[in-house]
């Protein structure tokens, strides 16, 4: 591993001040460190953020929004009372992602910030546009899992996130600091699509730091129907192949309004809002699901072998808003966010 | 004359019971000191650095920078490495492999060992080998099976037949009135053991320490011996705990050899510890295949022919063959068997033994083949087995030394509830709406011995000393072997002491081929009889023992004292017989292999049959076995509580074939893109529910003194077919590859 400085600020000035180009922010570590490890990152400045105070809470605020610490882990979120009762489909798509141990490390703000799981990002020897401009991009040709939608000539990876599907359905907001004071990047606009600049992955400015995530107040709204669901090679334990966040308010037997956000199809959560406008105002039908899903592929197309995940991402979007029509559960299933979740007598494996 | 139980010993004492593992506190606590735990003075780390190119040569490294940095103390090339005294291209043992150890700067697969760096810290290590930036020249590589020329060589697997016919496959296909005609993919998997291979290496003069995990130790130390000129009794290998072992712990590698010059070299111990991503290449893999299966049989449902043929991949500097094609001799009744095997030579790691190596990729394939027999011919799939049951070794017509498959069938299929099975296939729904399937497979596997010794030394105090140097990889060989040592002496468990896993012991063979049990326990059971047998004599010619003159009656030894066999009321503790004799010690030895003439006249082979129930979902096409029951015969189970174990690891093995394990090469650079645990996919605990494990008793005076016949691999075999057989079941779909994925359902 190369050489590199240890920081460890104790406040969020002393941070923002340590940060110079070359550094990283360390927060869990789940996926810094691995990169770190197999040459595919090399800061020269490690600044672990984990000692800042003022970052772990988990607040309602006088407008009804809840303010999430960017240090917060990925457990403790995923079990917060608010959370699982307010925003059931992120406490579900947590619990759908890694294993235990590494949501007991991980941070919000890492996870907001977790890089893609392209094989030849993580392969220093490879040529990657994303961690070296101009390199070319090896998955071209062999990557047959990759985005469907938004991707360019120069890159083709996916955001592995299960968190952010839901956040960017709901809206969030995420709180940062940096060299040029505080501002807020909403969720949609925080994850760029690749383009020509395929090395440029969020809205964050060079030295800044997320200090926190936002939920609106209207986000609390779709709890009675909101799903997260996650399509895995393993039952547990594994990325996404596709996944869908799917939210909805009924009103008289009808939606009035809708959430949909479908995860792994490309660089940044996708929402899908041609399908939102879709089902409001509309009665919950699989016939519906079935249109709307078809609205928020339609531009799908392959980046290699993967035609079938088209598919696949629309099988899993209008299964989503079947279980979200269904209504959310009174407690996350044994097996949060999976097909095989609803299996009555399943053992709390994952 | 079949061979017997030793008459004095009373099994069922200590044998028999379902002891738990004496080493587990240990382990669970983590006092248990696996290899890399060592850390003797003055040590040093050494780390290797693997190819990014997987053919080709090293043009540059630079030597300069890594040995410039603070802490490396040496760095090993081709260029300057020290010579081997054996050539690393030779087989001195039977486990031998050629292996990459610097000889020169070609690249032949990506990962091979091309520079070794050393320094005081791993640190330090790492970021030398770093630094030594490997500059190449990249030559095309072949990974792809379907871009290689097949070769010809001389032996499948360790040195079995290529090709084996029995009867007329030609007039078997001629007179089918069904035939079928597949072909089938298997994956290559790769060694992952929790345990990734290590070494601590220390010289003193030229004599070798090694602490490292090894499956078979005196044939270790015989390799090491040999590359580094020095006898084999100057090699210690010490090898207490191992973390798996699965084949590939069995062989000297590449690594380990350089970790060993480099202490050499140094002066110093030396340390070196593969990291996950190291074990994609230099330490075996089972190897892919591809196999086509064309089966005849007649109106009825009688098998014609089994006309089995494979190909599998092998590297390009060895020639490990996977055995696939043996898979489907010796277990149904054809009227023609034919095993033919090919191989390509490919830009890969070379491949080598994997738990059940042949048999489970030929059986996952032979299980599925003859399912869709069973569906051309109208019928149930345990019917189509049990048509073609043979009663005698199909081809040679040897008699089985036992063989209780149609048990096998009858409990397993009983415990499934295989009766209530709808014929055609996507009938069964859940109350969740998900897609149910049915499948079974029967599981096989052979049971040979190696060549093992023991000693046994019983005390004036009842108790006793055993040794051996059996090998524990963590499938508790420490507590089964302990019980037959104990058994043996009349003794409870707790007054042997039960000494093994390192060198310098008599030779306890190899923990492999599902024979250490056998192998190693038969030569425990000799030894320990050696003793009883002379404390007898001792007993029946004293004539102050109660037991005077009772040796033509023979002695049954149980706790400490010897009986006359038939009068109970007769007995001595064996305290009071040593005391009387001058108090001295008994020692005793033993060895076990296969006795020649039975093998001759038998065929023996462990067999069983796997139910797997799985579920699916009809839109989304995730997989989950949401069953699996195995009923197995396997002769004398010593611990229950471990056998079945080792049968719940190998079916689960079975679940991680059929649906996840795949190293997925990326032809056009030709590396392995998944070169880690996070893609390289193995089951976790929410991908196993309700398994059940049937063990059929199984009496066979034959296959060993002990009758047993190992449950290490057999699990494996069976499973992966009963599992694409289910998932065929519930979809109505054919997927020809494994392991079986979501894309392969959806897009066919
Ligand atoms: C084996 C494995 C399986 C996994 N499976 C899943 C899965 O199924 N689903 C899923 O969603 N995730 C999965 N993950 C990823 C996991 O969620 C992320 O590794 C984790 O969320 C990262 O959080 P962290 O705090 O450890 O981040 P770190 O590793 O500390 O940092 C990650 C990145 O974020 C930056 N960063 C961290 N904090 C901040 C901040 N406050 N402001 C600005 N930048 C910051 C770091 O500089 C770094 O670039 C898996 C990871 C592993 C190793
Ligand atoms: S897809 Fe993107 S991340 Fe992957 S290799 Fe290409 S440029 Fe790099």
């Amino acid at each position: 591993m190369k050489r590199f400085e240890f920081i460890q600020p104790s406040s969020v000035e002393e941070a923002l001040a340590a940060w110079e180009p070359g550094a990283a922010w360390l927060g869990g570590g789940t996926n810094l460190l691995d990169l770190m490890k197999i040459g595919a990152m090399q800061p020269d400045r490690v600044i672990d953020i984990t000692r800042l105070p003022g970052l772990s809470g988990i607040e309602t605020l006088s407008d009804g929004s809840i303010r999430i610490g960017a240090l917060v882990r990925n457990s403790d979120l995923a079990v917060n009372a608010t959370v699982a009762r307010d925003l059931p489909m992120v406490a579900e798509a947590l619990l759908s992602g890694a294993s235990g141990q590494l949501r007991n490390a991980a941070t919000v703000g890492g996870n907001l910030m977790q890089h893609t799981r392209c094989n030849y990002f993580q392969d220093p020897h490879a040529a990657c546009n994303r961690r070296e401009p101009g390199a070319g991009c090896d998955a071209r040709e062999a990557g047959d899992r990759m985005a469907l939608l938004g991707w360019s000539d120069g890159c083709i990876a996916t955001n592995p996130s299960d968190f952010c599907v839901p956040l960017a359905a709901l809206d969030a907001v995420i709180e940062v600091r940096g060299p040029q004071g505080a501002r807020e990047i909403h969720v949609s606009e925080f994850h760029l699509l690749p383009g020509d600049n395929p090395q440029r992955v969020t809205a964050l400015e060079p030295g800044e730091l997320i200090l926190a995530l936002r939920l609106p107040p209207e986000a609390t709204a779709f709890a009675g129907h909101a799903r997260y669901l996650k399509v895995r090679d393993r039952t547990s334990f594994a990325f996404a192949m596709s996944s869908a966040a799917a939210a909805l308010k009924m009103e008289d037997g009808r939606i009035s309004d809708a959430r949909l956000a479908l995860g792994a199809v490309a660089a940044k959560p996708w929402r899908a809002a041609e399908a939102e406008a879709m089902l409001s105002g509309a009665a919950p039908e699989e016939a519906l699901f079935t249109r709307a899903a078809d609205a928020a592929l339609a531009e799908a197309k392959p980046s290699g072998d993967n035609a079938w995940k088209i598919d696949l991402a629309r099988r899993t979007a209008v299964r989503a808003l079947l279980m979200a029509a269904a209504g959310t559960p009174a407690r996350i299933p044994a097996l949060p966010a999976s097909p095989f979740g609803s299996k009555v007598g399943d053992l709390a494996h994952a | 004359m079949p061979d017997t139980l030793d008459p004095h010993v009373r099994f069922g004492s200590n044998s028999g019971q379902p002891v738990t593992r004496r080493d587990g506190l240990a382990k669970v606590t983590g006092t248990a000191t696996f290899a890399a735990d060592n850390t003797p003075d003055n040590m040093l780390y050494a780390v290797f650095v693997p190819a990014a190119i997987a053919r080709g040569r090293v043009t540059g490294l630079d030597t300069e920078a890594a040995a410039a940095h603070p802490g490396v103390t040496h760095v090993l090339t081709p260029q300057n490495r020290p010579p081997l005294q054996g050539d690393p291209s030779d087989k001195p043992t039977m486990f031998s492999f050629r292996f990459e150890a610097l000889q020169d700067d070609s690249v032949r697969y990506a990962g091979q060992p091309i520079a070794l760096v050393v320094a005081e810290t791993l640190e330090a290590a790492n970021e030398g080998a770093r630094l030594l930036n490997p500059k190449y020249e990249r030559l095309t590589p072949r990974t792809d099976i379907d871009d290689a020329e097949p070769y010809a060589f001389e032996a499948a697997g360790f040195g079995l037949p290529a090709n084996t016919v029995h009867g007329n496959p030609e007039a078997g296909h001629a007179s089918a009135a069904q035939a079928i005609d597949v072909t089938y993919e298997t994956a290559p998997q790769y060694h992952n053991a929790m345990e990734t291979h290590a070494v601590v290496a220390k010289w003193e003069g030229d004599h070798l320490t090694l602490d490292m995990p090894s499956q078979a130790i005196s044939m270790s130390c015989a390799g090491f011996a040999y590359y580094f000129g020095i006898p084999a009794e100057n090699v210690t290998v010490r090898s207490p705990y191992l973390g798996g072992g699965f084949g590939s712990k069995a062989i000297p590698t590449g690594p380990y050899v350089l970790a060993i010059l480099a202490a050499r070299m140094t002066g110093r111990p030396v340390k070196m510890m593969l990291t996950r991503q190291q074990m994609f290449g230099p330490v075996g893999h089972r190897g892919q295949t591809r196999q086509r299966l064309r089966l005849g049989a007649d109106d009825t449902g009688r098998l014609t022919v089994i006309d089995h043929e494979g190909i599998a991949a092998t590297s390009t500097f060895d020639d490990f063959v996977e055995p696939a094609a043996n898979a489907s001799q010796g277990i149904y009744a054809a009227g023609a068997l034919r095993s033919t095997h090919r191989a390509v030579k490919l830009d890969i790691g070379t491949p080598g033994p994997m738990r059940a190596p042949g048999e489970a990729s030929g059986s996952a394939v032979l299980e599925c083949a003859l399912d869709e027999l069973a569906e051309k011919l109208g019928l149930d799939p345990l019917e189509l087995r049990l048509k073609n049951y043979a009663e005698t070794e199909p081809g040679t017509g040897k008699p089985y030394s036992s063989k209780a498959l149609r048990e096998c069938y009858a409990q397993g299929a009983e415990r499934f509830g295989w009766n209530s099975r709808p014929r055609a296939p996507g009938q069964m729904r859940d109350e969740d709406g998900l897609l149910v399937g049915w499948g079974m497979g029967t599981a096989f596997f052979p049971c040979p011995m190696f060549m093992a010794e023991a000693n046994a030394t019983l005390r004036a105090d009842s108790t006793a000393v055993v040794e051996t140097s059996a090998v524990d990889m963590g499938q508790g060989a420490w507590t089964a072997l302990a019980q037959i040592a104990a058994d043996s002496l009349g003794l409870p468990l707790d007054k042997v002491d039960f000494q093994a896993g390192r060198s310098g012991l008599p030779d306890g063979g190899v923990a492999g081929g599902s024979g250490h049990t056998a192998t190693a326990g038969g030569a425990l059971h000799a030894a320990g009889g050696d003793v009883i047998r002379q404390l007898g004599e001792i007993a029946a010619a004293d004539p102050d023992s109660p037991l005077y003159g009772a040796g033509n009656a023979g002695f049954v030894a149980r706790d400490g004292r010897l009986y006359v066999a038939g009068d109970e009321s007769r007995s001595e503790a064996y305290t009071d017989i040593l005391a009387r004799s001058g108090g001295a010690e008994i020692a005793g030895n033993g060895s076990a292999s296969r006795a020649p003439e039975t093998a001759e006249q038998h065929a023996m082979n462990a067999h069983g049959a796997v139910f797997a129930e799985v579920k699916i979902d009809p839109d989304l096409c995730q997989m989950r076995v949401t069953r699996l029951v195995g009923a197995f015969a396997a002769g004398r189970i010593i611990n229950p509580r471990l056998a079945e174990s080792q049968l719940f690891g190998g079916m689960i093995w079975g679940i991680s074939f059929a649906l996840h394990e795949e190293a997925r090469h990326d032809h056009k650079r030709g590396h392995i893109v998944n070169a880690d645990l996070a893609g390289y996919h193995v089951p976790v605990n929410a991908d196993v529910s309700g398994l059940d494990v049937i063990t059929v008793h199984e009496e066979d005076p034959y296959v060993n003194a002990l009758g047993i016949k190992g449950v290490g691999e057999i699990g494996i075999t069976g499973t992966v077919g009963a599992i694409g057989n289910a998932i065929w079941h519930a979809t109505g779909k054919r997927v020809r590859r494994f392991p079986i994925r979501i894309e392969d359902l959806l897009t066919s």
